[in-house]
């Protein structure tokens, strides 16, 4: 506890936070701009921008509901990134992890409970074998994880669609759409804000912040994959298997995104459905990196991302402006929270030619 | 026309904590081959750096070609006909060799678009002209690295260059490439051109130059004729004769029993060549083994071996009965083998990690950091950081501060509190006083003594032979490779530790002097 109270009062903390409000609210400056070079009315949309977010208990079930996965694909970027690698495969991973886990979900019967957590179980491990796949081929054959985790995603999001379709093998042949069969009674994870679509999805991320956070600052092995992303060579003098710690990173990577999926299939949608994922698990990448790559600030990240995604459909609606400004605003965010880091990565990769 | 290519006169170049060039004069004929040769650090690479505009002189005049200059940058030299082929090339592997060389002049039809069969045309008469034979279409990434050192200098010649500066061509050539270089050399003399040599190999100083200078710690030590010196009178004027002792080294009690025992041990460098040819070495307790060098004849990949970090491809490495032949870092680690790495920037510390993250670096397994692998305790962490802090003398405002606000000497007392305190039975030290105040290495010195009185075995690898002969109880000589002379401090001097050190073995006219 003590040593929470003293980070907040460290001045990395102030800093790292300042910086972040300070590229949220450029971005916003931004979007302003742009909407009143197209025409549209600014207090209108922030208006209808927050309504939809949090105007009332079913807009702020909306931003939960969205920014659930978004935690988890959040998290599944930021401990790639802190172990040195780009993991831009979360919705493939995630989207694996879903099949995965409504296989398990609907196919195999189990009592209350236990059936869920199984099924986040298989959710979890099949992402993680989509995660270990990069891993090996980067520790064993140097092939760029950024490269493959991303067309890994086509591969996953292509195979859950034949596996789903029409005379696919997982196919509910009761409807015409690309879904599985409903899940089972005793795999649902409940609803707790109804009656928005809010489960116990939420919570189930919050831990897993709450796990990352522990494996990362306050284990071994946290601290070897830490230290292979900041310095490889004195992870290596350290003693540290640098390429069993990129596997290890990257399946970790995968389970957290699997558990993305997992949960959409348990608490949101209750099977799988083709094309679930608006892009949660490249909001992920958005989200680690607003988060600055810390497990807590993966939350605010998520919120900050899902409350734009439920915003930006209220503003649709009110017809003050079309939905795609929340996307814009995002990629305003994303930009002005990046390019200070990358100006200071230039200006540290200069110093350290000039040395 | 004056005589002079370049004349540089009372040259003065400091740096924080160091004068690299301490009033340097040096001239360059028109159509000489002119080595400049000194140990690291004597300031070579620096003097040459001022003449190519990469540094600005903080006092002294440049001449070239009778006219004088001041505060230019590269560009301009270029222009005045200087050009410079860096030890590290700087060429893009991607491209072909016709566009590297025609990088940044590249020739045009009509003003606009791209003319390679002209640049190609230009480069091919070059390359017959000064017998450099070269593939102007073929890709840099593909080439050895003698070739790649071809087109560095085609490129110079390309851009006009009648002055040519060479930063230690022959590092990374094989025997024969080296034989192609000088024949090179020799071509771009009849053609008028003048060439400066950076080197610290005595052989070829004398078999490539017309004329020699010698620098040594920042002064110029004398310009002689190749063909009126010897390898001995070169080593001399290199390594100097003044030594002086600081640190007292007392006898120890403890029985010198050996500890590790290193046998016919090969291994190779990053590039895949053969880095040590055969070492055998025999760590003892009680005893600091000085390894005495010149950069770049093994001593990175030694201590790369000796701590696991690097694997061997014949020999073996035995710790007491234990075989410790290519087992990974981890088991070194464990079987109490300390490592002060020379790039403690790279290797010692995590630089964006707090002291206390730092200071179990590679001791973060230990059953008191970490009793299980789901729990490591921050507050020993933190207790044991200040133990340290405390112990060793690191200055610091917290145990939360990042290692990279911490100074050079405050960064290695870290390291060297990390290590020490594991109570380790060897110490490999890789060049442990690189970079720190006068204060700082006598601390560090002072500890290595401190340890080996406590039975450690240690070994000390260092580019200073006066730190070698001053801090060891035995030395061993390493050239190109392989152990090539083992010596007792008290009864060898700098002369012959330098001559054993530049050429690998004594002149005649020395072992005749021996046994006389």
């Amino acid at each position: 506890m003590r040593s929470i109270v003293s980070y907040v009062k460290s001045s990395t903390f102030l800093r790292e936070t300042g910086i972040t409000l300070l590229s949220i609210t450029l971005a916003f400056g931004v979007g302003c701009i742009i909407l009143w070079a197209g025409g549209y009315s600014i207090p209108a949309v922030f208006a209808n921008l927050w309504k939809g977010a949090f105007g009332n208990k079913l807009a702020i079930g909306q931003t939960l509901t969205k920014a659930t996965p978004i935690i988890l694909t959040s998290l599944s970027f930021l401990v790639a990134f802190r172990s040195g690698l780009f993991n831009i495969g979360a919705e493939g991973q995630m989207y694996i992890g879903a099949i995965a886990t409504a296989v398990v979900a609907s196919r195999l019967h189990l009592p209350a409970v236990l059936h869920a957590i199984v099924a986040l179980a298989a959710g979890g491990l099949a992402g993680a074998f989509w995660g270990w796949i990069p891993g090996y081929l980067k520790a064993k054959r140097g092939v760029n994880e950024f490269v493959t985790t991303m067309m890994l995603s086509y591969v996953a999001i292509g195979l859950t669609d034949y596996l789903v379709a029409p005379r696919g093998p997982l196919h509910d042949p009761r409807y015409m759409a690309n879904q599985t069969a409903r899940i089972d009674l005793t795999a649902m994870l409940p609803r707790i804000m109804k009656p928005t679509q809010v489960s116990w999805a939420i919570v189930v991320a919050g831990i897993m912040v709450i796990l990352v956070w522990y494996y990362l600052f306050r284990t071994p092995s946290g601290y070897e994959l830490r230290s292979v992303g900041q310095s490889p060579s004195a992870a290596e003098y350290g003693g540290v298997r640098i390429k069993r710690k990129l596997i290890f990173a990257l399946s970790l990577a995968g389970l957290l995104a699997g558990l993305a999926g997992a949960g959409e299939v348990l608490g949101t949608h209750f099977r799988f459905v083709d094309g679930f994922s608006p892009g949660y698990g490249w909001d992920g990448i958005a989200g680690g990196l607003i988060a600055r790559a810390h497990p807590v600030g993966a939350i605010f990240a998520a919120l900050l991302m899902g409350a734009l995604r439920a915003g930006g459909m209220q503003v649709q609606r009110s017809g003050a402006a079309p939905g795609d400004i929340a996307a814009v605003l995002q990629g305003l965010v994303i930009f002005f929270i990046i390019a200070p880091t990358l100006v200071r990565m230039l200006f540290r990769w200069r110093r350290r030619r000039a040395e | 026309m004056p005589e002079c290519a370049i004349e540089m006169k009372g040259i003065v170049k400091r740096f924080p904590g160091v004068t690299a060039n301490n009033g340097i004069d040096f001239a360059l004929e028109r159509g000489e081959i002119h080595g400049l040769l000194g140990e690291n650090g004597a300031g070579k690479t620096v003097l040459m750096s001022v003449l190519y505009g990469l540094y600005y002189p903080d006092a002294g005049e440049i001449v070239i070609n009778g006219a004088p200059h001041k505060n230019y940058r590269p560009a301009r030299a270029i222009g005045l006909g200087i050009g410079m082929v860096h030890q590290h090339f700087m060429l893009v592997p991607r491209l072909t060799v016709a566009e590297n060389i025609m990088l940044g002049q590249e020739p045009t039809k009509n003003g606009i678009l791209l003319d390679r069969d002209a640049a190609i045309k230009k480069i091919e008469a070059f390359s017959e002209q000064y017998g450099l034979p070269i593939d102007a279409r073929a890709r840099v990434e593909q080439l050895p690295v003698g070739e790649q050192q071809r087109v560095e200098i085609i490129k110079a010649l390309y851009r006009g260059a009648d002055t040519l500066i060479l930063d230690e061509p022959t590092a990374v050539l094989t025997e024969q490439e080296v034989e192609h270089l000088k024949a090179a050399l020799m071509k771009l003399k009849a053609e008028g051109k003048s060439t400066i040599l950076i080197t610290h190999k005595l052989r070829e100083a004398i078999g490539m130059c017309d004329r020699i200078t010698v620098l040594r710690k920042g002064n110029v030590i004398g310009t002689v004729e190749a063909k009126e010196t010897s390898e001995r009178e070169l080593a001399e004027m290199m390594v100097g004769r003044d030594v002086v002792f600081t640190v007292h080294r007392s006898e120890t009690t403890g029985e010198r029993e050996p500890a590790m025992v290193v046998k016919g041990i090969t291994a190779c460098d990053d590039r895949g060549l053969e880095a040590l040819k055969g070492i055998d070495l025999e760590l003892r307790k009680y005893e600091v083994l000085g390894i005495a060098g010149v950069q770049g004849n093994g001593q990175r990949e030694l201590a790369e071996v000796l701590t696991g970090l690097r694997s061997t491809t014949a020999g073996s490495i035995a710790l007491g009965d234990l075989n410790l032949t290519r087992k990974g870092a981890k088991a070194f680690i464990d079987e109490g083998i300390a490592h002060i790495p020379a790039d403690r920037h790279l290797r010692g510390l995590v630089m964006t990690f707090s002291l206390c993250e730092n200071a179990i670096l590679g001791r973060h397994r230990e059953k008191a950091f970490s009793p299980s692998p789901f729990w490591q305790r921050r507050g020993v962490m933190t207790r044991f950081t200040r133990e340290i802090i405390d112990a060793f003398g690191v200055k610091t405002p917290s145990a939360g501060t990042l290692a990279q606000n911490l100074s050079g000497g405050n960064q290695q007392r870290l390291i060297i509190g990390r290590e020490f305190s594991k109570n380790p039975c060897v110490i490999i030290a890789a060049q442990p006083t690189r970079g720190l105040d006068v204060g700082g290495i006598e601390y560090v010195r002072e500890q290595l003594l401190k340890m080996r009185d406590q039975g450690a075995a240690v070994l000390l690898i260092s580019m200073d032979l006066d730190e070698v002969l001053m801090v060891s109880d035995r030395i061993a000589v390493i050239y190109d490779g392989r152990i090539v002379a083992t010596r007792d401090p008290d009864s060898t001097d700098r002369r012959e530790l330098g001559e054993l050190m530049l050429t690998g073995s004594l002149s005649e006219e020395r072992q005749a002097g021996e046994t006389a």
